[in-house]
């Protein structure tokens, strides 16, 4: 006993130095249920990212009979990436480079504010090894109930619960990765299709490979991943300092620690009773009180624990909590603790997150929906005809990003010419009118002859001009006309 | 030098070390995950498999062809054949249609485009140039001065016998080498090249353009025509126009062309390219700008 109505759990963390060997099976976990104000945070947080996943791509956004009416769409077959009231083409992958670093360093931000919010409440790795841990939970039970059936001989009901936690650790999975192929193409039809049969090789490829993956990671590795393969911990180092929130065991309050009898006395002793609670709670596996270290994602279960465990013994709770290493050296020295969250690295993500979400913001509120692309040919440069005049041939694209077709008008500025041939169509008088069909690219060749008194040596600095019907949108782009000397 | 066998358990860490110690540097021994070292294993395997089924390794001969012989030369020949059969019903249709149908048929044309786009890098980039440009002696293919026509049937049948080529129907024209042979005086060859400049409307010396006048007439009118336009049944050149000189059209450049009476060879491709290919880069060469 650690004390009186509290056991002491014999939990060992998996990484101590008893436990070592040349080439390491994974030490199984099991880690006991807690109940408390952060395991109740972490089940919303649960239900929230699981239900954003799985639920978005049946989102509808209606965008007219030209194009797809899914709200959040990666359409890799015609090139588009769909996200409600916005459109975005290959040209535009800049938007999605800017989300993705917006996101980094929010990421950053929170980090260096509070800790590992990420590892701890929203990574998927953290998600689906709660989930199927949760499930294991059900099925086996508690922590003493699953290490006394991994200690048991082979028997009917030890068989039937296995093949049952597997079963639904597959089926959780299948779901997984049918969620995930629901975001590349319409949710609706592909599920028809998956249904009966009749989806794409690619596609059960894909559900194939995420229902291995979510297995194998979620409900096998589970914590090997967060230890030995994300980048993620190792870069925390560089992310937080000590004044960074982290899930933190107060050493100055808890030790020295020792079992605790009742009636004796608690001066010139710590508040941690060696109950190993917090231990026991670990997903990780590893002991909290060892101080901050790699392995911890800050899931905050541990605070749960050992909250319960000083509740029954009558002490006040938030011997773990979230606290900075700078705080406890500021108890020790006798100085009150405080929370520098305003700190020359947190100001420093803040002001960079505020510059791109401006760039982002401007570049999509500037965002214009038709656009022009000029290319000169370069072989040959020129050419000369009988009569002396010159011409140049362009290749002209025009794009229509608007999800109805409409009707372009080309011109030209900066030089007289005496015939423009559009090939496809002929001879042409300036301005020509184009159709372009809905959100697509429209390719011409156009041959612009100047006669020989229009000419100036060298080259001529022209403009080709594209305007919808109504003329709410231009696009001029800047061109040379070369005539090849005098 | 490392002292030996000194194995000790490092206090912050609890981990062993190897026992080796360099320069007061020591490391630490810490137990790989099992499931690495089976991946690693899994990777030999693989390997080992990979060597008996593919081909792997080199003999002094040639190289070990593996259980499945698998051979990628054989991959591109299944490829090239499937493309082949691909293209068989465009090239059935290109066969039955005549040039102008091509044209105005908007699926045949981008087909023909294409088709004859490739060809023409293949066949004609060499001399024409990449983009049709040409340079001296070979003519420039985007203008729209041509000595042979420039109609679809003339480009096709241009194409198709070439030009003072091995084809018993070449098209076939001689300029006399007036200099080199002697069959005119240096004067008279000079006072000619100031009337060829004349015709082109350049200034020139008005008494030599007189007196060449004569000469013109007598030697040249019988294949450039009597205005200097030209013609095509004969492969002479219009020398009224302002550019697509095939020689040049500088004063220097007409007397050479006088004096020496270049013509150059275009090969005859009849035999050499399926008549659909040749189709396709008569309306390829059409296209560029200066088709008649």
């Amino acid at each position: 006993m650690a004390a009186d109505g509290v056991a002491r759990s014999d939990a060992l963390a998996s990484n101590s130095a008893a436990n070592r060997r040349f080439y390491k099976a994974r030490v199984p976990i099991y880690p006991k249920m807690v109940h408390g104000r952060f395991r109740q945070i972490k089940w919303i947080m649960m239900a929230i990212t699981l239900g954003i996943y799985y639920l978005v791509p049946w989102l509808r956004w209606d965008r007219g009979p030209y194009a797809p009416s899914q709200a959040v769409l990666v359409d890799l077959a015609h090139e588009r990436f769909y996200f409600f009231f916005l459109e975005i083409w290959p040209q535009e992958v800049y938007y999605i480079t800017g989300l993705l670093i917006l996101a980094a360093v929010a990421l950053f931000l929170a980090t260096s504010l509070f800790g590992r919010l990420w590892c701890g409440y929203t990574c998927p790795q953290t998600v689906w090894t709660d989930l199927f841990i949760l499930v294991e939970n059900i099925i086996e039970g508690d922590r003493s109930a699953r290490i006394r059936l991994a200690a048991a001989p082979l028997s009917g009901g030890k068989v039937a619960k296995r093949v049952a936690k597997h079963s639904i650790w597959l089926v959780i999975a299948v779901l997984t990765g049918g969620a995930w192929v629901f975001y590349f193409t319409d949710a609706p039809a592909l599920a028809h299709g998956l249904l009966y049969g009749s989806a794409p090789f690619a596609v059960y490829g894909a559900i194939a490979v995420l229902t291995f993956t979510t297995y194998s990671l979620g409900g096998l590795m589970r914590e090997q991943v967060c230890t030995f393969m994300c980048p993620w911990p190792r870069i925390q180092g560089a992310m937080t300092d000590n004044e960074a929130l982290a899930v933190t065991y107060r050493r100055d309050r808890g030790e020295p620690r020792g079992p605790h009898k009742k009636g004796q006395s608690w001066e010139g002793r710590g508040a941690c009773i060696d109950c190993n609670q917090c231990v026991a709670a670990c997903p990780m596996g590893i002991d909290i009180r060892d101080g901050t270290q790699l392995e911890c994602i800050n899931c905050a279960l541990c605070i749960d624990a050992c909250d319960d465990v000083m509740e029954r013994i009558g002490l006040p709770a938030g011997l773990i909590a979230y606290d900075t290493d700078a705080n406890i050296a500021r108890r020790i020295a006798g100085k009150k603790a405080r929370f520098r969250f305003v700190r020359p690295r947190t100001v420093f993500y803040a002001a960079v997150m505020t510059v791109v979400a401006a760039i982002m913001v401007f570049g999509l509120a500037t965002r214009r929906t038709i656009a022009l692309d000029v290319f000169r040919d370069r072989n040959p440069n020129f050419v000369a005809l009988s009569d002396g005049s010159v011409r140049n041939g362009y290749t002209l694209k025009l794009m229509n990003r608007a999800n109805k077709p409409r009707r372009f008008y080309l011109s030209l500025d900066g030089i007289r010419a005496s015939k423009v041939d559009v090939i496809g169509i002929g001879n042409v008088v300036l301005p020509v009118r184009l159709d372009v069909e809905a959100d697509k690219v429209r390719m011409l060749r156009v041959l612009v002859t100047v006669a020989p008194r229009n000419l100036r040596p060298g080259t001529q600095d022209i403009q080709f001009r594209i305007s919808d019907a109504a003329h709410r949108e231009t696009h001029d782009i800047a061109a040379v006309f070369v005539s090849g000397g005098p | 030098m490392s002292n030996d066998n000194k194995k000790e358990v490092d206090d912050v860490s609890g981990t062993e070390t190897t026992g080796h110690e360099w320069d007061g540097i020591k490391e630490l021994n810490t137990p790989l995950p099992r499931w690495w070292l089976g991946l690693f294993y899994a990777c030999i395997v693989f390997a080992i498999g990979y060597w008996i089924l593919m081909p792997a390794w080199p003999t002094f001969g040639g190289y070990t062809h593996g259980l499945l012989n698998h051979s990628v030369r054989d991959d591109v020949q299944v490829a090239v054949r499937a493309l082949k059969n691909a293209r068989t019903a465009k090239e059935t249709e290109l066969a039955h249609a005549s040039l102008q149908q091509i044209e105005k048929n908007p699926d045949l044309l981008q087909f023909a485009l294409a088709e004859g786009k490739a060809s023409f890098g293949d066949n004609c980039a060499p001399c024409h140039g990449a983009g049709g440009q040409g340079s001296r002696g070979y003519p420039n293919l985007n203008d729209d001065v041509w000595i042979w026509g420039g109609k679809l049937e003339d480009i096709q049948h241009t194409i198709t016998v070439g030009v003072r080529s091995t084809s018993p129907d070449t098209r076939q024209s001689q300029m006399p080498s007036f200099g080199r042979d002697g069959i005119l005086k240096p004067a008279q060859i000079d006072d000619l090249t100031r009337f060829v400049l004349h015709l082109r409307g350049h200034p020139a010396d008005a008494t030599a353009v007189k007196r060449a006048a004569k000469l013109f007439a007598d030697n040249c009118s019988v294949c450039h025509g009597t205005d200097g336009k030209g013609n095509r049944s004969m492969g002479a050149p219009d020398l009224t126009v302002h550019s697509g000189w095939l020689y040049g059209p500088r004063p220097e450049d007409i007397h050479d062309q006088i004096w020496n009476g270049h013509g150059g060879v275009m090969p005859t491709w009849g035999g050499r390219l399926s008549p659909e290919t040749i189709k396709s880069l008569a309306v390829y060469v059409h296209s560029l700008g200066g088709g008649e």
